[in-house]
């Protein structure tokens, strides 16, 4: 639609297409507002998107580049009496900082030559990766040249090019070994980028949190698919005792032979400066899973039976507060835990990958996430969480396409300039978009990205999180399925790191290609991106940093950046016009709360009284324009047609069957489609018999 | 907007749908009858296997249909040639694998099935275990699948071990679920037998030529290695959820499952009586028994002990009289078991009025038998175990009757004050069962009176005072010539009573009890003591008639006691009394 044809009124404009924006624009063309939905970008969910490989790289090129400002255009033209305006931000360039990327396999695709270039290929990969590592931290000290850097993409890819040939000279003896593993290039991961969908978020859907009760309560749901995250995974590291360490060795080695239990014991060879202090804590670490529901437990071969009895007791104890837990209320979780005696290792569990607790979580709070994790669990299968094919960007457009459906207009690459405010009322009465159109609305809503920097409060510097992303080559814990998601939790290496949480995907969530992994990092800034997470790369992963750690998946590419942090924002204290309302961007938490309470609110300020994204009718409940009521009374007709047709030959009964069949082996494969599964959701009905009533 | 909502009375929809279902119900009712007029005409055609197709796609579980089809199909094998069959079985397959997402329990379909399975040219098994493996994902305890999975894995053979993983795997996911485990109660005796002996020979060599010395059957038993990695899989449930039933009984069939095995375990001649009296190691049916006199074959008829029972067992066979009266002979009797190929053989001695040739009860240890006795120090490390758990767990009923099941197999004597402190607990914290701990204390208390009788070698068997609820084991008191209940919870003498064809003296004094149908035919019983027992009318004592030398009988506060002209009737009733105390 092009820009001279918009309406010149609505009852809501926004701007951005984040998650609580898209919501908001859902929840108000459900009830018949007039909605007008608009992005600058040129894609949708804002910070929330998922990205193509290719596309990412784009991203990644955009935010290397100034912001070039524009100059203020004067739109006091379109002012009428008593009127303002208020300029908005260009750009929301300030969301995202730090920026790095690294790619530790050749460049080209080798195989087609000759086989025997497999070890070759291997080896230039590490020599490649070699040479280029210390080239980008040196670059890291001086934020100018690593932007260059990335900005001659092309060079740089010429330059990797040449010290291919280097690193194959350099290697040749030392590849010969390990050649076992068949390394993707970069031009696969070019070539396939389309397999990609990069999340530029990590988070997950609990299984009774808001979003996914949302979802059902609006229908949104039947625009989008799921897969359970399959495995709760958590880090742990080994005592500051040299004979401990070798006991635990010993003891993690036999796991590995005598079970099937596969865990990664990690050897550090190379201890970068910034995180030896660590390193004597954590010699030994190993990746383990978390038992967490009824199965788990009785499977676990990490736990003693006194341990599982402890573990199942807690479990069961947390469900209905006590007076024993009212008493540590205001106390210390880690205290609370403690007092319960239940031995470090499900201590540790329960705190971290559970609870997901820090220091200062009180046993209130650790108490009631604990709960809510309980209460997920067996709702769609033995993990709490959920995960929606295609990544997480899906989301924001599901709510976008419901909004669409009941008549909301949506723009990209169309922004706001500027808003026309009345004076006296304080009120928003139009807005100024990017073609220079007034349009009138009665409530605006933005992003925060898009309000300029004078309009903020400032009383508390902005946070922010740090993200890696990562492609590798295989799971962090090999199982018999390679199609697994799992979620790890890893507790601060050292006092004042903060807790990493990391989601590993599979290709069958549709957001990597076959024969990778794609693993998001996520904490609390303390540095840049690469400075907090990278130590954990090097230690879990292996990359030309800790190139002999065999066990471990290699990496093959990674994205360092910094995103704010939408919890830290008080989008309420803006200077701006009361029917102004300001969504913050996304935060650092697991689950979608934030976003989801932030669009209520928002909505529940403009419209107390209507229902919240009240449920979509079914299509086949909707009569469209231009149909009359005779139509359904021909497709009955069509449908006794079909009938009779069915009933004489039994032929295409059978195709039907078999159809049928297909179909639910399609959807085992791929996602599972939301549904309220109280009332018949037959495809989790044995789950939840299972689980449900041990937890309860 | 696009669209909005359609809205219709609900009285219209409601129409609707009534006319809706009238004309499915007419469509069904048609084709029923075309059905059944086919079948009749005899019509073994494709259209016919197309009606009954879309009939039995909305009601699968229409049995005549089945039938009908199959008799279809059967002809169908006799005019087409393989490949067309084996085309027409496929299909059927497909179509049942629609009528099983319909209703996955339907019976007809599984059947159906299973016989369309057995009648495929080429069977594919594989494809079958798939389906039965998807049908049991999405409920594992739909016996229907379970029984066809059976038949599909003896017929294609899938090895021992793949199920064992099976099962494995069924458990790891639900291990509440009982089928699995189950299952493999019946996988492993084949995969891990107990001993490297083969098969065929399951009994152990006896190491005394006669009688056989072990009681125990260990022919399903499970080798050590194996049952210790199972003890610690059931354990790891058990732990995790100590009231999840499933795995308490898994590992109570670890423990035990040995069977007694058949036998003579007494025979008892007596001059007096001129009878002889046989007891068995279970009950029995006595054709197939006879009777050696001096090796001489005795005709003789064998009478229970009771006219209840069919089964008994102890039977007792009167000998011609004047055979074995003079004192002064000796006699050699041997009883001959046909179907079991046993006999046992007793020698009454000159001077002697009777004698008897038995297995005592400590030898054998019998009443370990319930849990088989592996090496001491495992059932001693499961006590350990369990223990551990009813710390943690001191209400749970299930660990509560397993640590009195391991200290029975253990040490029946030496635990009998922990067990009964248990089985306190047990009727305290499982009320609704309460009865049942009685019962089985009972059943405990009376199996160590016995050995304690049996290790002091008396005739006297005492058990007052112990709560006793009910009476059992009563085959092993046959030679018992002085019983005392008094001050239990007794409430009948029961008719197994009859089997104590020596006592003499019954206190049993302070019960409840209201019912004497087992004091019945006991040739030498003279006493019986009922003083505080719940005996309200004459026709309650009329079994006392029965037995001729009772003497003295003590009715003391009895409701029976306080009837009129109860004394008279009385002497009338059982004119041998000649000390009655009322």
């Amino acid at each position: 639609m092009a820009a001279e044809d918009l309406p010149s009124e609505f009852d809501v404009v926004i701007l951005g297409t984040g998650l609580a924006e898209s919501v908001v624009a859902a929840a108000f063309s459900r009830v018949g507002q007039r909605v007008l939905h608009i992005d600058r970008r040129s894609y949708y969910a804002a910070n929330w998107a998922s990205f193509t490989f290719n596309s990412l790289l784009t991203w990644i090129q955009q935010h290397h580049e100034e912001p070039q400002p524009e100059e203020l255009q004067d739109w006091s033209s379109l002012l009428e009496e008593g009127e303002e305006l208020i300029y908005l931000s260009n750009s929301d360039s300030a969301s995202i900082r730090n920026v790095q990327v690294f790619c530790f396999t050749s460049e080209e695709d080798e195989e087609e030559g000759a086989p025997s270039t497999k070890e070759d290929d291997r080896g230039a990969a590490d020599g490649d990766a070699v040479k280029e590592t210390p080239e980008s931290q040196s670059a890291d000290a001086k934020d100018k040249a690593k932007k260059q850097k990335a900005e001659e993409e092309e060079e740089e890819e010429e330059e990797e090019q040449a010290s291919q040939t280097k690193g194959e000279e350099l290697s040749a003896a030392q590849s010969q070994s390990e050649a076992t593993r068949k390394k993707i290039s970069y031009a696969q991961l070019v070539k396939e980028g389309r397999r990609f969908n990069i999340d530029l978020v990590s988070k997950l859907l609990y299984s009774r949190g808001s979003l996914v009760d949302l979802l059902i309560k609006s229908n949104v749901s039947r625009y989008a698919e799921f897969k359970n995250v399959t495995r709760i995974l958590t880090y742990r590291h080994g005592n500051v005792q040299q004979v401990c360490t070798i006991s635990l060795y010993t003891c993690l080695f036999t796991f590995e032979v005598t079970f099937y239990l596969f865990v990664c014991v990690c050897v550090c060879v190379y201890i970068p400066p910034f995180i030896s202090l660590c390193m004597y804590i954590s010699p030994h670490l190993s990746v383990s899973q978390v038992p967490c529901s009824r199965a788990d437990v009785f499977a676990s071969r990490q736990l003693s039976v006194v341990e599982k009895r402890k573990l199942m007791r807690f479990l069961t104890s947390c469900v209905e507060e006590t007076d024993e837990q009212r008493a540590y209320k205001a106390r210390p979780y880690l205290e609370f835990l403690y007092d319960q005696r239940l031995g470090e290792n499900l201590q540790h569990f329960l705190f971290h990958s559970i609870a997901m607790a820090t220091e200062d979580t009180t046993t209130e709070e650790g108490l009631a996430s604990t709960r809510h994790f309980l209460r997920c669990l067996g709702r769609y299968g033995n993990t709490p969480f959920l995960f929606p094919v295609y990544g997480l960007g899906e989301i924001p457009q599901c709510f976008c396409r419901m909004c669409a459906v009941f008549g909301g207009i949506y723009c990209l690459r169309h922004s706001v300039n500027c808003l026309l405010v009345e004076k006296d009322t304080n009120r928003c009465k139009a807005v100024i978009d990017s073609r220079g159109q007034r349009i009138s609305c009665r409530h605006f809503v933005v992003e925060d990205g898009f309000v300029a920097v004078d309009r903020k409060k400032r009383a508390t510097p902005p946070r922010f999180l740090s993200r890696a992303v990562l492609i590798t080559d295989s799971s962090i814990l090999p199982s018999s399925s390679d199609q697994q998601v799992s979620m790890v939790t890893v507790p601060p290496v050292a006092a004042g790191c903060p807790t990493v949480r990391m989601v590993e995907l599979c290709p069958s969530t549709m957001t990597c290609m076959a024969g990778t992994h794609l693993v998001h990092l996520t904490c609390q800034s303390v540095g840049s991106a690469f400075e907090d997470l990278s130590p954990l790369v090097t230690t879990m992963f292996r990359t030309t940093e800790s190139p002999d750690r065999e066990t471990s998946p290699s990496v093959l590419w990674c994205l360092y950046f910094n995103m704010a942090d939408g919890s830290g924002l008080d989008v309420k204290g803006h200077d701006l016009p009361s029917n102004v309302f300001v969504c913050s961007g996304p935060d650092g938490g697991l689950s979608h709360e934030h976003a989801v309470r932030q669009a209520e609110w928002i909505f529940k300020q403009i419209l107390p009284e209507e229902d919240f994204c009240p449920p979509a009718p079914n299509p086949e409940d909707i009569i469209y324009n231009g149909e009359n009521a005779s139509s359904t009374g021909e497709e009955e007709e069509e449908e006794e047609e079909e009938q009779n047709k069915q009933g004489e030959g039994g032929e295409e009964w059978k195709e039907e069957g078999k159809e049928e069949g297909e179909g639910v082996e399609e959807g085992e494969e791929g996602g599972d489609v939301l549904e309220e599964p109280s009332d018949g959701g037959v495809m989790f009905s044995s789950t939840n018999l299972t689980t449900t009533p041990a937890m309860h | 907007m696009h669209g909005r909502v359609k809205v219709k009375s609900t009285a219209q929809q409601e129409e609707e749908k009534r006319k809706e279902r009238e004309k499915k119900l007419k469509i069904y009712v048609a084709a029923r009858d075309a059905c059944f007029s086919k079948r009749k005409e005899g019509v073994w055609d494709d259209g016919a296997l197309q009606i009954t197709q879309q009939l039995l796609s909305s009601n699968p579980d229409f049995g005549t249909l089945w039938n009908y089809r199959r008799e279809i199909l059967m002809h169908l094998e006799t005019v087409k040639d393989e490949d067309e069959v084996q085309k027409i079985y496929e299909a059927e397959l497909s179509f049942l694998e629609s009528c099983l997402k319909v209703n996955p329990k339907s019976y007809g379909s599984w059947h159906h099935r299973g016989w369309v399975s057995t009648r495929l040219p080429r069977p594919d098994w594989a494809r079958e275990l798939g389906l039965c493996d998807r049908c049991l994902n999405l409920d594992d305890r739909n016996f229907h699948c379970w029984d066809y999975r059976r038949m599909v894995v003896k017929k294609s053979g899938v090895p021992v071990d793949r199920e064992l993983a099976f099962t494995d795997r069924l458990i790891g996911s639900n291990f509440s679920n009982y089928s699995s485990w189950h299952y493999r109660s019946t996988l492993l005796p084949l995969l891990h037998p107990e001993s490297p002996e083969p098969l065929p020979s399951p009994r152990r060599p006896p190491p005394r030529s006669s009688p056989p010395a072990s009681p125990q059957n260990h022919s399903h038993r499970v080798c050590e290695a194996q049952l210790l990695k199972e003890y610690e899989l059931v354990q790891n449930a058990f732990f995790t959820d100590p009231n999840d039933q499933s795995a308490w009984f898994y590992y109570r069939w670890l423990l035990g499952r040995a069977e007694r095995e058949e036998m003579i375990s007494c025979v008892l001649v007596s001059r007096e009586e001129e009878t002889v009296t046989v007891a068995f190691s279970r009950p029995v049916d006595p054709g197939g028994l006879m009777l050696l006199l001096d090796g001489q074959p005795q005709t003789v008829e064998w009478r229970s002990v009771h006219p209840r029972f069919k089964h008994s067992p102890v039977w007792i066979c009167d000998l011609p009289p004047g055979t074995i009266s003079d004192v002064t002979n000796e006699h050699n009797l041997t009883v001959h078991w046909m179907e079991r190929h046993a006999h046992r053989d007793c020698a009454l001695y000159t001077g002697r009025t009777e004698s008897w040739c038995r297995d005592s009860a400590t030898d054998q240890e019998l009443f370990r038998s319930e849990l088989s006795v592996e090496k001491t120090s495992v059932l001693q490390s499961e006590l350990q175990s369990c223990k551990q758990l009813q710390e943690l767990e001191p209400l749970n009923k299930w660990c509560l009757l397993t640590i009195i099941l391991l200290m029975r197999a253990l040490d029946p004597l030496g635990y009998e004050k922990e067990t009964l402190a248990h089985f306190q607990t047990l009727r305290e914290v499982d009320l609704m069962r309460s009865a049942y701990y009685s019962d089985l204390c009972s059943k405990f208390m009376i199996e160590n009176t016995v050995l304690k009788m049996e290790y002091a070698e008396v005739r006297v068997f005492s058990i007052s005072d112990k709560k006793l609820t009910t009476l059992c084991h009563l085959d092993q008191l046959l030679l018992v010539t002085h019983m005392n209940l008094s001050s239990n919870q007794l409430q009948r003498l029961p008719p197994q009573f009859s089997m104590l064809q020596c006592l003499e003296v019954l206190e049993a004094e302070n019960n409840s009890i209201e019912d004497l149908e087992g004091v019945f035919h006991l040739p030498r019983l003279e006493e019986v003591l009922l003083k505080n027992n719940k005996i309200s009318t004459l026709a309650d004592l009329r079994p006392l008639a029965s037995c001729p030398k009772l003497k003295r009988l003590d009715l003391r506060g009895n409701p029976v006691s306080g009837l009129e002209e109860v004394e008279a009737a009385l002497t009338e009733l059982l004119p041998s009394v000649v000390d009655l105390l009322l």
